[in-house]
């Protein structure tokens, strides 16, 4: 498929709110840019230079958490090409660096939206009531790992393991126990699953009939993104042409059938969970969507529709200028891309809207009450980055789920930088330091490079079975460590100002053992109560579209899961008729 | 008479998808000149236990963050006495609260690596405890 490059050193229309291309330049005027600066840039770096001997700073170079070389100091003179309504513009309008919204958080607050969800329906569904009493303003489910890998409570596979990273839904029984009491006619609802996220998107349109909310009312997400499932997370199934194929079925009956529901949250957080840096982060997200979107539009499928409703999520990581300065990138980026690259004409599909979860591999299991305070500090950075949506680690999570206590904490912190820091009172705050553009056109043009080798290697697809992001995010993981035990980088707690602690008496969240097997009981009972021969019909059903790739498997599923088929009988048709992914292992 | 290299299986028992941690300690324990068979993911104690006696492992890594470590270190114990390779060690890492680290140690694992153990401190702790077993044996 041919693309035409993407260019970042101009862009001959004007943009849409009217500025013109080479005025509206950035407010370093040519006076500014004058002898007076230069040489006073001059005296600042000799003064610099002959005071080290005496003073040298702390380090040989100063770089990001990314690897970024920081310079001591920013000032025009590192703008110089910096156009304003070329690269900045104006919030809601292309290139949307400074945000996708024109009023952001003054407007409205990004949503709170807390992931949890552990043990069995009842108890996430009590979380969840307390998340939303508390003033959060989104809810977000977290499955237990059988559930996110298409196995019912009762497979082999699933033992140990049941309601322990997530809740436990094996069928829609379950589904309506979550939800109890919560009108989704109201929520806004994003659920973290991947391979089998058709069977619960069907589970969630199901609970909505029962409740009378027709799927045309249903606001929420899926994240429904297999290929980070490849590169870093690890809970796929199927291989990748047919997950692909499941992917734009749900982008296609959503656009649709469920026109609020964002149908794919394309990840960078995972990406950099395993180890990358925030360039890679932003290169592979981008190139994953790319994929998504290709596939869709081979597929028949209009890009300016279903480009409104992809969606994103990034991490928010310790180092809180690259962090903001990586948002407006992603943002900027992606909207130069959808419009050069893919064709995109529609404005509202060009936007990079994007949920944000601070980084739980930063939280340390010394001295977790530290945690607190860097969850504080990467949130502020999510903020200032312009984030549509945000979670926030509770600060014992590097040992456990989350207390009721320790979640209450971590939404606390998201409701006091709303309402205390002042940080939301006036749009992109940050846009204009000279640092932070610097790190904006940084992140950026690594960003595209990384976009640029993947295109050379054949795409995200073949890059992924080739193992380059893989290898990518390991090298970078494997220098990270040897930077920690060298003391090159320093994690407080950690590498440096320890404490004698015990943390035997520490109060966790535990997941007793008998969720495992009471959750098995129950399943047994509601199969046996349920109409096995309508059961097998649809699963048949299922099985027939999943043979015929022209047809949507979604209407079948919805079928399916309505007559209480469960996740893992679902799925298994599909094992079968797909087969299961193999691992690429890269070390 | 030569050293034969320690050899070391690091595992992901289960379903949990993060290697992040597994993948720097094999190629940390790599670097320091062991012999590393990483198993990759979705891993069943029975083929955990299969590897380290085929490949006459001196040691086996597990690495688990979903919660389930109680079940996969007993498992996987439970199946190396049940084989009598019980003189293959046992350690591991990942998502383990302090107050479980010493159910797991009375089971049999030898140490557990938490979150934040360095590397360093692993491969002293696997050369050290290896050096003792081979000199028990011998």
């Amino acid at each position: 498929m041919k693309h035409s490059s993407v260019n970042l050193a101009s862009d001959p229309d004007r943009s849409e709110d009217g500025c013109m291309p080479g005025k509206g330049r950035f407010s370093v005027s040519e006076k500014e840019i004058s002898k007076d600066l230069i040489e006073g840039r001059k005296g600042y770096d000799e003064k610099v230079a002959k005071g080290l001997s005496r003073q040298p700073e702390m380090k040989e170079v100063f770089t990001t958490g990314g690897g970024i070389p920081l310079e001591r100091l920013y000032t025009p003179l590192d703008l110089e090409n910096l156009d304003y309504c070329r690269d900045l513009g104006f919030p809601g309008s292309y290139p949307f660096t400074r945000g996708v919204q024109p009023t952001m958080f003054r407007g409205r607050f990004w949503t709170m939206r807390q992931y949890a969800g552990f043990a069995t329906a009842a108890e996430s569904n009590a979380r969840y009531r307390y998340l939303l009493q508390q003033g959060q303003t989104g809810l977000s489910v977290a499955f237990d790992l059988p559930t996110q890998i298409g196995y019912d409570s009762d497979h082999p596979m699933a033992r140990g393991e049941v309601g322990k990273v997530g809740v436990a839904i094996d069928s829609l029984a379950d589904m309506e126990t979550l939800f109890k009491e919560i009108p989704l006619g109201k929520a806004s609802t994003s659920m973290t699953i991947n391979a089998p996220a058709a069977v619960l998107l069907a589970m969630y349109i199901a609970v909505g009939e029962k409740q009378g909310v027709g799927p045309g009312e249903l606001s929420g997400t899926i994240q429904n993104d297999i290929l980070k499932e490849y590169i870093a997370r690890g809970t796929y199934i199927f291989p990748p042409k047919p997950s692909m194929r499941l992917i734009t079925d749900i982008f296609g009956f959503c656009s649709d059938n469920v026109p609020k529901w964002n149908t794919i949250s394309i990840s960078g957080y995972h990406i950099r969970e395993a180890g990358s840096t925030a360039s890679q982060e932003v290169a592979f997200t981008l190139a994953d969507g790319l994929a998504y979107v290709e596939a869709a539009v081979d597929a028949g499928l209009d890009p300016n529709v279903f480009g409104q409703r992809l969606s994103f999520f990034f991490n928010a990581h310790n180092d809180f200028l690259e962090e903001v300065a990586k948002f407006r990138a992603a943002r900027r980026l992606w909207a130069k891309l959808m419009k050069e690259r893919i064709g995109v004409t529609e404005p509202k599909a060009m936007m990079l809207r994007f949920h944000t979860q601070t980084a739980g591999s930063t939280l340390t299991a010394q001295q977790p009450e530290n945690n607190i305070v860097r969850v504080a500090i990467q949130a502020l950075a999510s903020v200032m980055g312009g984030t549509q949506s945000l979670h926030t680690n509770s600060f014992d999570e590097a040992l456990a789920l989350p207390t009721e206590k320790s979640v209450g904490i971590a939404l606390k912190t998201q409701q006091i930088i709303a309402h205390e820091s002042g940080a939301t009172c006036t749009v992109d705050p940050l846009a204009g330091s000279y640092a932070v553009e610097s790190l904006t056109n940084e992140i950026e043009r690594q960003a595209m490079e990384y976009i640029n080798k993947i295109d050379e290697i054949g795409g995200m697809l073949v890059a992924i079975e080739k193992g380059y992001p893989q290898q990518q995010i390991q090298d970078a993981a494997y220098q990270y460590q040897r930077a920690v035990e060298n003391d090159d980088r320093i994690v407080v707690g950690v590498n440096k100002f320890q404490v004698e602690e015990n943390g035997e008496g520490r109060d966790l969240l535990r997941v007793d053992p008998s969720v495992g097997e009471n959750q098995k009981k129950a399943l047994q009972a509601m199969k046996q109560g349920r109409d096995n021969v309508l059961v097998k019909n649809r699963l048949d059903s299922i099985r027939s579209a999943a043979k015929d790739e022209s047809v949507n498997l979604m209407p079948s599923i919805i079928d399916a899961v309505r007559v209480y088929a469960t996740e893992g009988e679902i799925c298994g048709v599909l094992r079968e008729e797909f087969g299961e992914y193999r691992e690429n292992i890269v070390l | 008479m030569s050293e034969r290299r320690i050899r070391v299986i690091v595992a992901k028992p289960g379903l949990d998808g993060h290697d992040r941690g597994a993948k720097v300690v094999a190629r940390a324990l790599r670097d320091a000149g062991m012999e590393v068979i990483y198993t990759g993911l979705r891993q069943t104690p029975e083929s955990i236990v299969e590897t380290a006696i085929q490949e006459d492992a001196d040691a086996i890594g597990i690495s688990i963050l979903s919660g389930a470590h109680e079940h996969y270190f007993g498992e996987i114990i439970r199946l190396l006495k049940s084989k009598n390779a019980e003189d293959i060690i046992v350690f591991g890492g990942g998502v383990i609260p302090d107050g479980d680290i010493p159910r797991l140690l009375e089971m049999g694992a030898g140490a557990i690596f938490g979150p934040g153990t360095s590397t360093k401190k692993c491969i002293e702790w696997i050369e050290k405890t290896v050096e003792e077993k081979r000199r028990k044996e011998s």
